[in-house]
């Protein structure tokens, strides 16, 4: 810079190569815009579905999540709209999902970090991207043409064996088809799989190494090397880890809206149909209109909050893991 | 590792026992079953993966044909025969008008991100907002682009269908990208900027180049996941059973939402598409995710 000012025809050669400072102001100002799209796209996402969904909060009020009806169209009186019935099986469905898919996404993300042959990692790990490859609409055609009938038999056999147990009854009741929670909830597991796994791996590998070691030479065995070094270090991680995947369950469309039987319905019983506040609105927007649109939208909404509060939380406590790992290595 | 006194001698002067049988048998046995339970892990995670490929592969390929793939949809379920390329050309065009309207402005606000922001508050906050962005359920922004874009112009397109998909995949390609660029060596920047290009020219033409082989591998997968979307296809795009190549006017379809409407129906010959148009997704999906991966391993030097 300095030298450029001693003669002034190279210095205006230099900053016509270079480009001027405006180019440089529009093009930072154009990549802040692009970034602050995605703050665009969100704020107008809650604003836009609030608005649309007014007309139903409006005729509603907290009865929309208190009330178990959902009654569009009904034979006399005003239409019910209640969520809970939708919410409840958006929670049943993804409890049963993280059931099933945390041991196993911690037990593979164990693998690949401590277990595995060298030989055997590459191909666990393409195991898992496919798996996270597959389209959910796929699982979902798979689960109602094949794993629901496939399953009728196996949920016949619990309902039998443990139908009269007093608590375990109530969870094992009458088999109606084979689209139920259930069925949604291990199609889920399939789903979520990936993602837990994939974050929990990443957690286990910022073990310090020295820590695994002097667990090791201290004469303890791999799993107490694992229960001592690794899960004490990364508690946090899986906790972010299992929230993103229950942020991902919840929000699932398609797969459940397939298999888990569309009715509108509270109950214990784990093989009985029911539906989620996802797959409602996939299944009756198509049909809707006026408030009952708006009801559809007021699901979106609540939907929408309580996905973004759940990853707001699970990556700030992913993060809040990732750094006290850094420091600590 | 410099004291090399043979086990033996050790154990004959009085030291503990280090060898594996003086474990005690609890402990033992508790180590064992991890180890099984964590195998067993593994092997629960593949073997959905293998029957679901088996059975698209096997179902889909009994209906896969030439005129599967170029013939048009029968608008009624019932009916036999018939293919689905209206919803190949709407998956196709799609996917592509989505990918080009979101991995530009994703990878400038990758740039934003790594080159400009970097860690002041906004950057961090933006980048937070773009994991949560990652979780929003497709349904919210199927219905979301149908507010703010369908009831707008008035009738369901292919457009809205692109629309929700590159909102989908934006914070997706951001973070990969902005990945890809911390990986660039500072010396190139202070290399290219010693050479007085501006911080602009360096970016373009120094910057994006070395790290370009991730963006694309990064931004493919994206594409892919977009591909296999479902739900806000079904609420923005409508349905034809003629392709439409127009992706501004007139109802479309994509295979995502033919293998939904296919698949719940108790009719064999639409169950029998739902399978067909399974398997075409599925290659679809895998030719992206494998030229994503090809390119990455290929070109993965420059990202050094």
């Amino acid at each position: 810079m300095t030298l450029t000012t001693k003669s002034p025809d190279s210095r205006s050669t230099l900053a016509q190569r270079g480009g001027s400072a405006r180019a440089d102001r529009i093009f930072s100002w154009w990549t802040l815009g692009t970034g602050l799209l995605v703050l665009a796209v969100l704020g107008l996402i809650l604003i836009t579905t609030v608005r649309e969904a007014w007309p139903a909060f409006d005729a509603m009020g907290p009865r929309f999540l208190t009330e178990r009806i959902w009654d569009p169209n009904p034979a006399t009186g005003d239409a019910i709209f209640g969520a809970l019935s939708f919410a409840y099986g958006t929670a049943l469905s993804s409890l049963i999902a993280l059931l099933f898919a945390v041991p196993v996404s911690i037990g593979i993300a164990l693998f690949l970090t401590e277990l595995a042959p060298r030989r055997l990692r590459g191909p666990a790990v393409t195991v898992i991207d496919l798996l996270a490859a597959v389209p959910s609409v796929v699982f979902g055609l798979w689960g109602i043409l094949v794993v629901a009938p496939a399953l009728v038999p196996v949920y016949q056999w619990f309902h039998d064996v443990f139908g009269g147990v007093p608590v375990l009854g109530s969870l094992f009741g009458q088999v109606s088809s084979g689209r139920n929670f259930m069925t949604a909830g291990i199609i889920l597991a399939i789903m979520v799989t990936p993602i837990i796994t994939s974050i929990t791996r990443e957690v286990f590998s910022t073990v310090p190494r020295a820590d695994k070691d002097a667990a090791l030479a201290l004469g303890a065995t791999r799993w107490e090397m694992i229960r001592g070094a690794v899960f004490p270090h990364s508690f946090g991680g899986i906790v972010g880890a299992v929230m993103l995947g229950l942020g991902r369950a919840m929000g699932e469309t398609i797969a459940v809206a397939l298999v888990i039987g569309g009715s509108t319905n509270i109950t214990a019983n784990l093989f009985a149909p029911g539906n989620t506040m996802a797959a409602v609105i996939v299944q009756q927007f198509g049909e809707s209109t006026g408030t009952y649109t708006a009801a559809l939208i007021g699901l979106g909404v609540v939907l929408f909050a309580m996905t973004v509060l759940i990853n707001v939380l699970a990556q700030v406590i992913v993060r809040r893991a990732e750094a006290r790992m850094k420091g600590s290595r | 590792m410099t004291v090399t006194a043979p086990p033996t001698t050790r154990a004959g002067a009085g030291g503990p026992d280090l060898t594996r049988a003086a474990l005690s048998g609890r402990r033992r046995f508790s180590n064992h079953l991890a180890t099984t339970a964590i195998w067993a892990a593994v092997l629960l995670a593949v073997i959905p993966l293998a029957l679901v490929t088996y059975e698209v592969v096997i179902k889909g390929s009994g209906v896969m044909s030439l005129s599967f793939l170029t013939e048009d949809i029968p608008n009624s379920y019932r009916r036999e025969g018939g293919g689905m390329a209206p919803a190949i050309v709407g998956t196709l065009l799609i996917t592509g008008m989505a990918a080009l309207m979101a991995i530009p402005l994703g990878v400038f606000g990758a740039i934003y991100l790594n080159e400009y922001g970097k860690q002041s508050p906004l950057a961090r906050l933006i980048r937070l907002m773009a994991d949560v962005m990652t979780g929003v359920p497709s349904i919210v922004m199927g219905v979301f682009i149908y507010i703010s874009w369908v009831l707008l112009v008035g009738q369901q397109t292919g457009f809205a269908g692109a629309l929700a998909l590159a909102c989908l995949m934006l914070p997706v390609v951001i973070r990969s990208s902005e990945e890809m660029l911390r990986l660039v060596p500072d010396e190139l920047r202070q290399a290219s900027m010693a050479l007085g290009a501006r911080k602009w020219k360096t970016t373009l033409t120094v910057v994006l180049p070395a790290a370009i082989s991730g963006i694309t591998s990064g931004s493919l997968l994206a594409v892919a996941r977009a591909a296999g979307e479902t739900a806000p296809i079904v609420i923005v795009t409508g349905i034809v059973f003629a392709p439409n190549s127009n992706l501004f006017d007139g109802f479309n379809t994509a295979l995502p939402a033919q293998i939904f409407r296919n698949a719940s129906q108790p009719f064999e010959a639409a169950q029998d598409r739902a399978w067909g148009a399974a398997l075409t997704l599925i290659v679809i999906v895998l030719g992206f995710t494998i030229i994503a991966r090809l390119i990455a391993s290929r070109f993965a030097i420059k990202e050094r």
